[in-house]
């Protein structure tokens, strides 16, 4: 009799095999506690270092938001959409979550490895972390978003509720990204020096501060295919229940809840493949 | 829990024919031999080198068994210790076993930036436990960690010490079927030693095994009932106790026992 043999005989289980996917989801759900008060834990830390605090939350983005305005308001001239500055926050503030929770993602494994080392559980948990931590920076960004709608005129209306899906479906979007993002970095650790080149140009191709349909109305092509971009989608879709001037189309709501959904089971699959390698020695 | 079966003793950690291979990327100036200058210059920025740790070792440990692992550093057994704990992937054999292994290890830093405290309540929601089990158990732990004017402080401020008693106490806090304590207990002082000790022949007494690599021959003698020494990656010798640490202390040239 072979040693396995002997082995599985006497009921013993394979360390280190990778769960199948159900029970490896099960294990993690059964953990979410330690993911959210990691990451309640993380984010009071990072903000206790600074003397603004969680002040910093809400400022970076802001200053991030004034600095384009001021460059790109006065470069655009006439040629700036409509309501310009809920228009450009909402583009920003929208797009800092989902390009910091990709970039936590990257960092979740690879700067958690004295965790991985010493303890097991579902490493999914790690990137999950990551993005529930940006989470909570989310949500005083979003008061302050409504707050310069507001300021600006913008009209209170229920259409504004429909944030709440908007912002579900890009929080499920952006932990898909972050999952992914995980995996890599710990396959090719230089990624990480790519990602802010990635992060500005995504930026930059997405329609955070110029009116996607003005600027490319002469490349008929590009503005096809600008419509299935996931972040032009989840930006357009928020700008559209508050600022006057732009509609949302069914289009638009059925690609955001694919891009959601597809991108989440993507990274979740993508990440628990791997499951075995994280935290060996490199 | 399990129960002792008259016959033959229950196998609770199978090591079957395991092999570790690290793929490191060596930075050193280990220039080939022969080769031209500038193939020399590429194969030195990318110098892929394989350290084969663990070399094929097979061994099976019984229920209520205390092993401890022996042998010079760089010999394998901490590679062997995270590969049964399932923490590094193996690149051939198996390890089984009738209980996921709690591993404690010497190099471990779980938070750096949060406190004593808020390290053992996650410590314990990571290893699967109820907060509220945490939460009550958190003043014990302090207690036996001997840090309780210490815990509100982020971890990173700790001493290797101080650390290493924490993570031993939160590890401890709770029985584990197969516990693998990696060189943790070697940076306490004496007093923190006894009391670990205790807690480890505790643990084994409550049909829980227990796994302890550490150079102090006299921790291997007070609280193993096997030992197995280890060198290169291979097997060298596995027993009674007082005569693995007997041929490895003259192996090694010392007289003394610890």
């Amino acid at each position: 009799m072979s040693l396995a043999d002997y082995a599985r005989q006497n009921g013993l289980k394979r360390i280190g095999a990778r769960p199948a996917l159900l029970d490896y989801i099960a294990e993690a759900w059964k953990r979410r506690d330690f993911a959210y008060t990691m990451s309640l834990y993380n984010s009071q830390a990072a903000n206790a270092r600074n003397r603004l605090g969680r002040w910093w939350v809400v400022l970076v983005p802001t200053i991030t938001a004034l600095v384009y305005g001021l460059i790109f308001g006065v470069l655009l001239g006439s040629s700036r959409p409509a309501n310009y500055i809920p228009f450009l926050f909402t583009g920003v503030f929208l797009y800092s979550f989902i390009s910091t929770t990709f970039g936590s993602g990257a960092g979740a494994v690879t700067g958690n490895l004295g965790l991985v080392r010493s303890l097991s559980f579902p490493r999914m948990l790690l990137p999950i972390q990551a993005t529930i931590q940006q989470i909570f920076a989310l949500l005083p960004q979003l008061v302050l978003l409504l707050l310069t709608w507001v300021v600006f005129g913008m009209p209170i209306t229920w259409n504004w509720l429909l944030l709440v899906p908007i912002v579900i479906l890009m929080i499920l979007f952006s932990t898909g990204l972050a999952l992914i993002s995980a995996r890599l970095t710990v396959h090719i650790q230089d990624l990480t020096k790519l990602i802010p080149f990635l992060v500005r140009i995504v930026f930059y191709v997405s329609g955070i501060f110029f009116n996607m349909e003005k600027v490319l109305r002469n490349y008929p092509t590009a503005l096809a295919i600008e419509k299935y971009n996931p972040i032009y989608i989840y930006v357009s879709l928020a700008r559209a229940t508050g600022i006057t001037g732009y509609t949302m189309t069914p289009f638009m709501w059925y690609a955001a809840v694919a891009w959601a959904f597809g991108t989440l089971a993507v990274g979740i699959v993508f990440f628990w493949k791997a499951e075995e390698l994280y935290g060996r020695e490199e | 829990m399990a129960e002792k079966s008259n016959e033959t003793r229950r196998p609770v950690v199978v090591v079957d024919g395991v092999h570790i291979i690290y793929k490191v990327f060596a930075s050193g100036r280990r220039a080939t031999k022969g080769a031209s200058v500038g193939s020399r210059k590429f194969s030195r920025r990318l110098g892929l080198r394989e350290v084969h740790a663990v070399k094929g070792l097979t061994f099976t440990v019984y229920e209520g068994e205390s092993i401890g692992i022996i042998g010079s550093n760089g010999s394998g057994k901490s590679s062997l210790m995270r590969a049964i704990a399932g923490l590094s992937p193996i690149q051939g054999g198996a390890v089984y076993a009738s209980a996921k292994p709690a591993l404690l290890g010497v190099g471990a830093v779980l938070l750096p930036n949060l406190s004593g405290e808020k390290n053992i309540l996650l410590g314990g929601l990571a290893m699967g436990f109820a907060r509220k089990e945490m939460v009550e158990n958190t003043d014990a732990i302090t207690k036996f960690a001997g840090l309780e004017d210490f815990i509100e402080l982020p971890m990173r401020t700790y001493s290797s010490g101080m650390s290493a008693r924490l993570r031993f106490a939160i590890a401890a806090s709770r029985d584990h079927e197969i516990l693998i304590i990696d060189e943790a207990l070697a940076v306490g002082d004496q007093e923190f030693r006894n009391r670990s000790e205790a807690r480890m022949r505790e643990m084994r007494d409550n049909a829980g095994t227990v796994f302890l690599v550490s150079h102090s021959m006299k921790s291997i003698l007070d609280t193993c009932t096997r030992v197995i020494w280890i060198e290169k990656g291979e097997l060298i010798m596995d027993g009674e106790p007082q005569a693995v640490v007997d041929a490895y202390n003259k192996h090694t040239g010392s007289t003394t026992i610890d």
